[in-house]
C-alpha cells in the first residue's frame, strides 16, 4: 500500500527536521513502524550489536553501516588498509605494486602509522631511525581534534611504552588506544596558513560499491600562520584545523569560519600552481577515498552543527541531496532496491564509483557521458574508475 | 595630415624620453655593446645588424611591449601647448570639483589627527621596530585598537559630491522632455550606446567562444575550450603584450591568467623590483603613517570579513603598507586629475620648502580599497609580485573609479553610462525604482567603485577584470551594473521601496558575469 515514508531520529537538528518535513514524510516514534531512522553514533551501535540488536526488516533503512566504525577508529582504519594492501599483494593486483624502495606505487596513501600501545616497539625502531622527525598522536576513538598531540621526544609518550611501570596496576586493555604517525611538516600552505579538507561521501550499498561525492566540501584553516618550528609543537590552533579547536581562538572569525569551498582551492591551485598539477590532486583524492572505501566500510557522524549562516544551508542541501538519492522518490524503502539512481536526482552529488556500472558492459562509454560538473569552477572532464583501471586513473 | 604627424611625433618624443630613463634602456644599452663581440655585427652595417640581434633575441619584443605599455597609459597630447592640467583634465569645472573634494578630504584626515592626537607620520623607536619586523608576516594577529580611527570617506560620500556636479555653460533649460535624464548625474558627457558598445566589444559577441561561456561542462572542451588554451600558451611563448591584450577579450584559462596580467601590464619581474620592495618595507619598519591605521581598519572590516579573501589578510597588509610609501605612483598623477595632498613639517605651515606629499604616494585610502588588492592574491603568492602587479594596475585603472574626471573610463562617465543604459533600455524599471525613491545608481554606484570586488564569485570577477584588461577600459563595470538590473528586473518591479530594491540586488554571489553580459548587450531588443 502507497504511504509516506515514516521517519524517525534521535538527533535534533533542524537540517534533518527539514528535511523529512518538506517531503511530507509522517515523524514517528522508536518503536512503531518505521522507514527511515537517521540515528546517532550510539543508537547503531545498540541496533547492531551482537546483544541488543535487531535485524531490520525490508522496509526500513538507516543511516549507517554496521561496520562504520571500521572508517571512524584510527587503528582499526589503519589495520584496514594495511591488511587490503597484503590481500591485494596475494592476488598480485597490480594496484600493490611497489617501486625499488618497496613503496606502494598506488596505495601509498597513510603515512607510517603504528598502534599504541600494541606496536610500541615497532614504533621506537622506527623512531630511533629518523630522530629529529615529529609523529602526531591521536586517540583512536575521538573526534573533533580531541586528545591529540604532537611529540618529538620518547619520554612524551612513556605512558604507553609496554614495559613501563605506570603499567603495573592498570591492565593494558584500559589503556587509551592511540594511533602515532609521522607528521607531515610541509604541507601546502595557503596564505601562510594549513588547511584540512572536508569532504562528504555518501555510499549507498556496498556489494556493489556504489558512492557519491558531493561536489560542495570544504577546506577549513588554521587560524594562525604554520610554522614547522618546534617551539610552535604545543600550539594547537598552529596545527589542527578542526573547527572546533579553531573556534577557541582568539582570531577566530565567526562570519566566515575559516572556510573556503573546494572550487575557491581548485580555483587557486589552478591559478598559481597550474592545470595539471591540480586535476591529479584532485584525481589522487578521489582514489584515496575510493581504495579506502573498499579497504572497509562506511563512517560515522560528520557535524550536523552549523557555524555560521552559510554553513546552515550547506548542510540542509547536504541531507536534501541525500535523502533524494538514498530514499528515491519519496518511496518506502525496499531493501530489493537495487537500480542506480537516474542522474537527474543527483543534486550536488556526482558518482565517485559505481561498481555496477564500472563492470557492466559498455562502462567506458557511460562514464565518459556522465554529466554534472565535477569539483570547481573548470569542469574537468577526469575519469571516474573503469575495469582498467590503471589506465584510467594514472 | 599635417595635424597627425605632428600629433605623432609628439607622441614618439614624450614616449622615447620616458624610457630613456627606464631599467629597458639601460639593458637594451648593455645588450647592444655586448653584441659587439658577435662575428654578424659588422661595422659598416652597424644599425641594421643590432637592429636584427635585438629582433632575435626577443629584445625588440620587449622594447615592443615597452612602447604598447606607455600608449595604453598616457592619453595622447590633444595640442602641443597643452598645460599639463589638461593631460590630467581638460574640463575646468571638473578640476575645480576634484580639487575641493580633495580639500574636504585632507581636512577630514587633519582633523582626525588632532582629535586622536596622533601625527600624521612618526618615526619608530627601534623596540617597535624590531617587533614589527618579526612580525611582518602576519600583521593580521595584531589587534591595535581602533575604533577610535575612521574611514576618510566611504562610496556614498564621493556618490554625494558627484550627483552635485554641475557644468556651468549647460543650460537645459526647466521643461521636461523625453531627453531629460532621470538620473542623479547631470553632466552632459558623452557615453556609448548599445550599437556602439556592441562594436566596442564586439569579441564578447554571440559568434564569439568566451571563457565564462563555452567552457561549461555542457559544452564539449573541443569547440572552444581546447583551441583557447592553445592559443593562449602560443601568446605566453611570443611574450607579446599586444597579442595578449587581443586575446584575454575572450577571457583567460585559469593557469594561464596569472602570467598573462603580468605580459599585458608589462611587468617582468626583475632583481631590482625585488629590492625596491625590500626598501619600500624597510620604510614601512622604519615609520609608521597614520595612513596605516587607516589601512588596517579597512581590511579589518572588509577584506578580513571575505568568504574568498580572508585567508590573504597578511597579504594586504604587505602590499598596501608599502603602497603608501612608493613615490614611484606619483607619476600616475599626470594623467590623473587628483593631485597628491600636500602637508607640512610642523610649524612650517605654507612654507613650500617644507611642503610633503602625504601619504608618499599621494593616495589616500577610503572605506573598500584593499578590496582592489584582495582578488589578486588568487593569482600571484610571491608579495613583491603581488605588490607590481597591484601597483600597476591602480595607476591604470583603479584611480579612475574615485577621482573625477571627464574621461570615459573615469566613475562619472561609468555612472552616466550605467544611468543612460537603464534609462534607454529598461525605462519601466527605471522609472518605477525612481518612483519609490530608490534611484537605481544607489545602489550600483559601490559595485562600480570597487570593480565588482567582494560582490561577485572569485572565478567570475576575475573573467570580468579579463575584459577590463583586454578592452583598456572600465566600460564593462557599467555594462555589467545594467545587466545585473536586467536580469533581475521582475523582481524589482515588484519592490515598493529602497531597502526592498537593496535586498533584491544584496547577492551577487551565484552571478554569471559572461553571459549576463552578452545577452544584455546582444541578445536584448533594442
Amino acid at each position: 500500500m502507497a504511504g509516506k515514508v515514516k521517519w524517525v531520529t534521535d538527533i535534533e537538528k533542524s537540517v534533518l527536521i527539514n528535511n523529512f518535513e518538506k517531503r511530507g514524510w509522517v515523524q514517528v516514534s522508536e518503536n512503531e513502524d518505521w522507514n527511515f531512522y537517521w540515528m546517532s553514533v550510539q543508537t547503531i551501535r545498540n541496533v547492531f550489536s551482537v546483544e541488543t540488536g535487531y535485524r531490520l526488516s525490508d522496509d526500513q533503512i538507516v543511516n549507517h553501516f554496521p561496520n562504520h566504525y571500521e572508517l571512524t577508529r584510527k587503528d582499526l582504519m589503519v589495520k584496514n588498509i594495511k591488511r587490503y594492501r597484503k590481500e591485494l599483494e596475494k592476488e598480485c593486483s597490480p594496484l600493490a605494486e611497489k617501486d625499488e624502495n618497496g613503496k606502494y606505487l598506488y596505495l601509498d596513501f597513510v603515512p607510517v602509522t603504528y598502534m599504541l600501545p600494541a606496536d610500541y616497539n615497532l614504533f621506537v625502531e622506527e623512531f630511533r631511525k629518523s630522530s629529529s622527525s615529529t609523529w602526531i598522536m591521536k586517540p583512536c576513538g575521538k573526534a573533533q581534534g580531541k586528545g591529540i598531540f604532537l611529540i618529538n621526544k620518547l619520554s612524551q609518550i612513556k605512558k604507553w611504552s609496554r614495559d613501563s611501570k605506570t603499567s603495573t596496576f592498570v591492565s593494558q586493555s584500559s589503556k587509551e588506544a592511540y594511533v602515532i604517525s609521522l607528521y607531515i611538516n610541509n604541507p601546502l600552505l595557503i596564505g601562510g596558513r594549513k588547511f584540512d579538507l572536508r569532504l562528504y561521501v555518501l555510499v549507498s550499498t556496498y556489494r556493489p560499491l556504489r558512492c557519491y561525492m558531493y561536489k560542495l566540501g570544504f577546506c577549513r584553516f588554521c587560524t594562525v600562520k604554520y610554522s614547522p618550528s618546534t617551539s610552535e609543537l604545543d600550539n594547537m590552533f598552529v596545527h589542527l584545523t578542526n573547527v572546533a579547536i579553531q573556534k577557541h581562538g582568539d582570531d577566530y572569525n565567526h562570519i566566515h569560519g575559516g572556510k573556503w569551498t573546494v572550487s575557491n582551492l581548485r580555483l587557486y591551485l589552478e591559478s598559481t600552481r597550474g592545470r595539471e598539477v591540480t586535476s591529479k590532486l584532485f584525481d589522487e583524492i578521489h582514489w584515496i577515498i575510493v581504495q579506502s572505501l573498499k579497504a572497509v566500510a562506511v563512517n560515522a557522524s560528520p557535524s550536523l552543527t552549523s557555524s555560521t549562516a552559510n554553513d546552515r544551508i550547506l548542510k540542509y542541501n547536504l541531507i536534501n541531496d541525500t535523502l533524494n538519492i538514498a530514499v528515491p522518490n519519496g518511496e518506502i524503502p525496499d531493501c530489493k532496491w537495487n537500480k542506480s539512481p537516474p542522474k537527474e536526482v543527483l543534486g550536488n552529488y556526482e558518482i565517485l564509483y559505481d561498481e555496477e556500472l564500472a563492470q557492466g558492459d559498455g562502462a567506458d562509454r557511460d562514464l565518459r557521458s556522465r554529466p554534472g560538473q565535477s569539483l570547481g569552477p573548470k569542469g574537468s572532464r577526469s575519469r571516474d574508475s573503469g575495469r582498467s583501471v590503471l589506465t584510467t586513473w594514472k | 595630415m599635417l595635424q597627425e604627424e605632428s600629433d605623432l611625433s609628439l607622441i614618439i618624443a614624450h614616449i622615447v624620453q620616458k624610457l630613456k630613463s627606464s631599467n629597458l634602456y639601460a639593458q637594451l644599452e648593455r645588450q647592444a655593446w655586448i653584441s659587439l663581440q658577435r662575428p654578424e655585427i659588422k661595422l659598416e652595417s652597424l644599425k641594421e645588424d643590432i637592429k636584427e640581434f635585438f629582433k632575435i633575441t626577443g629584445w625588440e619584443k620587449k622594447l615592443q611591449n615597452a612602447v604598447y605599455s606607455e600608449l595604453s597609459v598616457f592619453p595622447l597630447p590633444s595640442h602641443p601647448a597643452a598645460p599639463p592640467e589638461h593631460l590630467k583634465e581638460p574640463l575646468v569645472y571638473m578640476r575645480k570639483a576634484q580639487g575641493s573634494w580633495e580639500k574636504r578630504i585632507l581636512k577630514s584626515l587633519n582633523s582626525m589627527c588632532s582629535e586622536l592626537s596622533i601625527p600624521l607620520a612618526r618615526k619608530r623607536p627601534v623596540g617597535e621596530q624590531k617587533e614589527l619586523l618579526s612580525k611582518w608576516n602576519e600583521m593580521g594577529t595584531d589587534e591595535p585598537d581602533l575604533s577610535l580611527f575612521r574611514p576618510v570617506y566611504a562610496p556614498k560620500d564621493f556618490l554625494e559630491v558627484l550627483i552635485n556636479l554641475r557644468n556651468p555653460n549647460y543650460e537645459n533649460g526647466d521643461s521636461l522632455s523625453f531627453r531629460t535624464h532621470l538620473g542623479l548625474i547631470q553632466v552632459p558627457l558623452k557615453v556609448k550606446d548599445i550599437p556602439e558598445l556592441k562594436e566596442f566589444f564586439v569579441e564578447l559577441s554571440l559568434n564569439t567562444g568566451q571563457l565564462g561561456i563555452d567552457d561549461s561542462t555542457q559544452v564539449p572542451p573541443e569547440l572552444f575550450e581546447n583551441e583557447h588554451v592553445r592559443i593562449g600558451q602560443k601568446v605566453l611563448a611570443e611574450e607579446d603584450s599586444a597579442a595578449a591584450q587581443q586575446y584575454v577579450r575572450q577571457g583567460s584559462p585559469t593557469a594561464l591568467r596569472a602570467e598573462l596580467w603580468a605580459l599585458i601590464l608589462n611587468i617582468s619581474s626583475q632583481p631590482e623590483d625585488a629590492l625596491y620592495y625590500e626598501q619600500l618595507k624597510t620604510n614601512v619598519i622604519q615609520h609608521d603613517l597614520l595612513v596605516d591605521s587607516l589601512i588596517y581598519k579597512d581590511v579589518k572590516l572588509t577584506a578580513s570579513n571575505d568568504d574568498y579573501y580572508f585567508v590573504f589578510e597578511d597579504y594586504l597588509y604587505q602590499v598596501l603598507l608599502c603602497f603608501s610609501r612608493d613615490t614611484s605612483v606619483l607619476g600616475h598623477f599626470a594623467y590623473n586629475s587628483a593631485s597628491p595632498p600636500k602637508s607640512y613639517i610642523r610649524g612650517k605651515l605654507g612654507l613650500e620648502e617644507y611642503a610633503v606629499f602625504y601619504p608618499p604616494n599621494g593616495v589616500i585610502p577610503f572605506h573598500g580599497f584593499s578590496m582592489y588588492v584582495a582578488p589578486l592574491c588568487f593569482l600571484y603568492h610571491e608579495p613583491f609580485k603581488l605588490y607590481q602587479m597591484f601597483r600597476e594596475m591602480y595607476v591604470r585603472f583603479f584611480f579612475r573609479l574615485h577621482s573625477i574626471s571627464s574621461h570615459p573610463s573615469g566613475i562619472v562617465s561609468l555612472c552616466l553610462l550605467f544611468e543612460t543604459l537603464l534609462q534607454t533600455y529598461l525605462p519601466q524599471l527605471f522609472y518605477h525604482l525612481r518612483e519609490i525613491g530608490a534611484q537605481p545608481l544607489r545602489i550600483s554606484f559601490k559595485w562600480m567603485v570597487r570593480a565588482f570586488s567582494g560582490y561577485l564569485a572569485t572565478d567570475q570577477l576575475l573573467l570580468l577584470w579579463d575584459r577590463i584588461l583586454g578592452y583598456n577600459s572600465l566600460e564593462i563595470l557599467a555594462v555589467l551594473a545594467a545587466a545585473v538590473f536586467a536580469f533581475r528586473a521582475v523582481n524589482l518591479m515588484e519592490v515598493t521601496s529602497l531597502a526592498a530594491a537593496e535586498a533584491v540586488l544584496a547577492d551577487l554571489s551565484t552571478l554569471k558575469v559572461m553571459p549576463l553580459l552578452q545577452i544584455f548587450l546582444f541578445a536584448t531588443v533594442t
